[in-house]
């Protein structure tokens, strides 16, 4: 077997791989590099001189108590989409598996929400549960409920938290439905004659075969959690009521767009890097051995 | 213990397709019933129905004296042998076999009892620990065997076990398959499309074709007198030789039998000898030699009939019309091209109806 592949020139291997290195390079070393740059800087304010601070915008992150906030706003926003979608995906996937009629149907009609942008999700929810607009809305305040997202916290983190699992229900059902589908029908049939009920047969056997896949969707649902939330949040709460909702991705855009404080913001930035790194390397290490169980 | 007894079985699916057209078959207790045919016969769907995996659209399935149509599998006191082994890859090969036992709520103690007695009969206890990714094929048929024994069910049922298997591994299994039954006593059925499977385990053979069963019984009594022509070129290897009886040539050879009515007459290869003779009552037909297989202790030749009407095709597929196959023994070979002449005692013939279907005694 011939492992390399010849070329005549020896420009042309480099031409060919010229236009993807320099997207790569245009669209991500670049900006990534620059974010580290502004890490080490320091603009007064009104932009007029910039003098290099070397690590003050990190120690100055690291001091403030409301940065610590944001981090584990993240991670239990993270927590509540990743189980939330997860969980219900897995029903839903459960459910559809079955060998019913029109099937095919609903499996289109349950994968839909995925080509919805996060914004319009932000908007579709919104007109559901805007506390004056929202239809949901009227029927919870008729039924006692004091709902008003806009001015109570927790209630603007739930929404947060159920539009994002709702649109991310879609790339887990899919994953489960084909997870499901792996499992051979046979192992399902030898577990009913052992005398496992559905319920039992559920837990025993086809969620261990699932593992595999629900490790994998929990890491890519918490990195959709950590960074594509950002539409959602800005089209539903714009990190308010107070700091509520203000997750690391959408403190980096107030602090830097809206607050002008570039090089905190570029700080943040070159972190949330690092995680993204980290969470890839994860994903990488265990996700990719084939066998997991 | 106990009897299976199926009644009338049918199975129509939705779509209106019969897979399994009326089957009657009665298993005695601690009997070896196997079910063979083509694939595609309805044999795995027998089996299946009586596992309780597929329902059962008509007639009635008695295990023990109880009709379980309506019974959940895990109810019925069955275990079932699957053709891909079905085991849980994430278990370990003791908690394999031990899975039943706890669905079933059995103490601990004597779950370890179960699982290590079967363990050692099946030559596993080093393995216990073991995934059934880390097994052979073989080791893996007996991981299968051993769910199914340690469960002490009153039914074995067993789904083309040893397919996956290479063939001598198959044969050894086969053995040890029909060991094991012998020893435990249970009443088992085992589904199989391979027809010496199906001669040497069985104590009652059902032959069955097109979701009907063609003959049931000892299979040695079907090898000896096939009920149609389907049976009498499905049982044995290689096929019973099928030819028309409207040849002159071999209507004159048949006079003065009811052969007259026959439409098909049949001979097992190695019912011919190469001989000038031909018996009182028999048949002989001229052979040219078109390819022989030696294989050892016996020696196959393929020949042509010089008339060009031929043999009847039971099956499709199996032999070229016109071709009559005779075994030899391993010592003798005529050559290729040779003009030979076969013949065959009248006993050893076999008299079948134009459709193929009944089988007229000589």
């Amino acid at each position: 077997m011939q492992k390399q592949a010849i070329f005549q020139s020896k420009l042309l291997p480099y031409a060919l791989v010229a236009p993807q290195l320099a997207i790569v390079l245009i669209f991500f070393y670049w900006p990534a590099l620059q974010a580290v740059i502004q890490s080490f800087l320091l603009q007064d304010a009104f932009g007029l001189s910039t003098s290099f601070v070397w690590f003050d915008n990190y120690i100055e992150l690291f001091r403030d108590p409301a940065y610590f906030e944001s981090i584990l706003r993240t991670f239990f926003f993270s927590f509540a989409i990743a189980v939330s979608s997860l969980s219900v995906a897995l029903l839903l996937a459960v459910m559809a598996d079955k060998p019913l009629r029109g099937s095919t149907l609903y499996r289109t009609l349950l994968i839909w929400p995925y080509a919805v942008a996060p914004p319009v999700v932000g908007v579709l929810w919104i007109f559901m549960l805007h506390p004056s607009l929202g239809v949901i809305s009227r029927y919870l305040r008729a039924a006692g409920i004091d709902w008003n997202p806009l001015l109570d916290g927790d209630q603007a983190a739930s929404l947060i938290i159920l539009a994002a699992a709702w649109k991310q229900i879609s790339y887990n059902f899919l994953f489960f439905l084909a997870g499901l589908q792996a499992i051979p029908k046979s192992v399902l049939e030898a577990a009913a004659i052992d005398g496992a009920r559905p319920m039992r047969r559920f837990w025993t056997v086809t969620f261990p075969l699932l593992s595999p896949t629900i490790f994998f969707l929990l890491v890519v649902n918490i990195v959709y959690a950590f960074f594509d939330t950002f539409g959602i949040i800005d089209t539903m709460t714009r990190g308010g009521p107070g700091k509520s909702t203000e997750t690391l991705v959408y403190k980096v855009y107030s602090d830097g767009l809206l607050g002008g404080n570039l090089g905190s913001s570029a700080a943040q930035s070159v972190i949330l890097m690092i995680m993204v790194i980290v969470l890839t390397g994860i994903q990488f290490r265990f996700v990719e051995r084939k066998v997991t169980y | 213990m106990a009897n299976v007894t199926l009644r009338n079985v049918r199975k129509t699916y939705p779509g209106g397709f019969e897979a399994i057209k009326g089957v009657d078959v009665d298993v005695g207790d601690g009997q070896f019933c196997v079910l063979v045919g083509p694939s595609g016969c309805g044999k795995s769907t027998l089996l299946r129905m009586v596992a309780g995996l597929e329902t059962v659209t008509g007639g009635e399935i008695d295990i023990g004296g109880r009709i379980v149509n309506q019974i959940e599998p895990a109810d019925r006191d069955i275990a079932m042998v699957f053709q891909n082994y079905a085991l849980y890859p994430h278990m370990s090969v003791y908690n394999n076999m031990a899975y039943g036992l706890r669905n079933r709520g059995m103490a601990e103690a004597e779950i370890k009892t179960r699982v290590e007695e079967a363990a050692r009969v099946l030559e596993l206890s080093s393995m216990l620990e073991r995934k059934p990714r880390q097994l052979s094929g073989g080791q893996r048929q007996r991981v299968a065997m051993g769910r199914a024994i340690v469960r002490q069910p009153k039914v074995f049922l067993f789904d083309e076990p040893l397919s996956n298997l290479d063939a001598k591994l198959r044969i050894a299994m086969r053995v040890e398959i029909r060991k094991l039954q012998r020893r435990l006593n249970t009443t088992s059925i085992y589904v199989t499309h391979d027809q010496l499977e199906a001669m040497t385990l069985a104590d009652i053979l059902v032959v069955m074709n097109g979701g009907q069963v063609e003959q049931i019984g000892n299979p040695l009594a079907i090898y000896e007198k096939p009920a149609t022509t389907f049976v009498a070129s499905f049982i044995g290897a290689p096929p019973m030789n099928l030819m028309s009886t409207r040849p002159e040539e071999i209507r004159s050879q048949l006079a003065g039998s009811n052969a007259a009515d026959a439409g098909i007459l049949g001979i097992r290869p190695e019912d011919f000898v190469i001989t000038d003779q031909t018996p009182d009552g028999g048949v002989a037909l001229p052979l040219t030699v078109e390819a022989i297989e030696r294989v050892g202790a016996e020696t196959f030749v393929y020949g042509s009939r010089e008339q060009e009407e031929q043999r009847v095709a039971a099956t499709p597929g199996e032999l070229p019309p016109g071709e009559i196959i005779v075994r030899i023994p391993g010592t003798e070979a005529p050559a290729i091209g040779a003009k030979i002449r076969v013949a065959a005692v009248r006993q050893k013939l076999h008299l079948f109806s134009g459709d193929g279907r009944t089988r007229l005694e000589a």
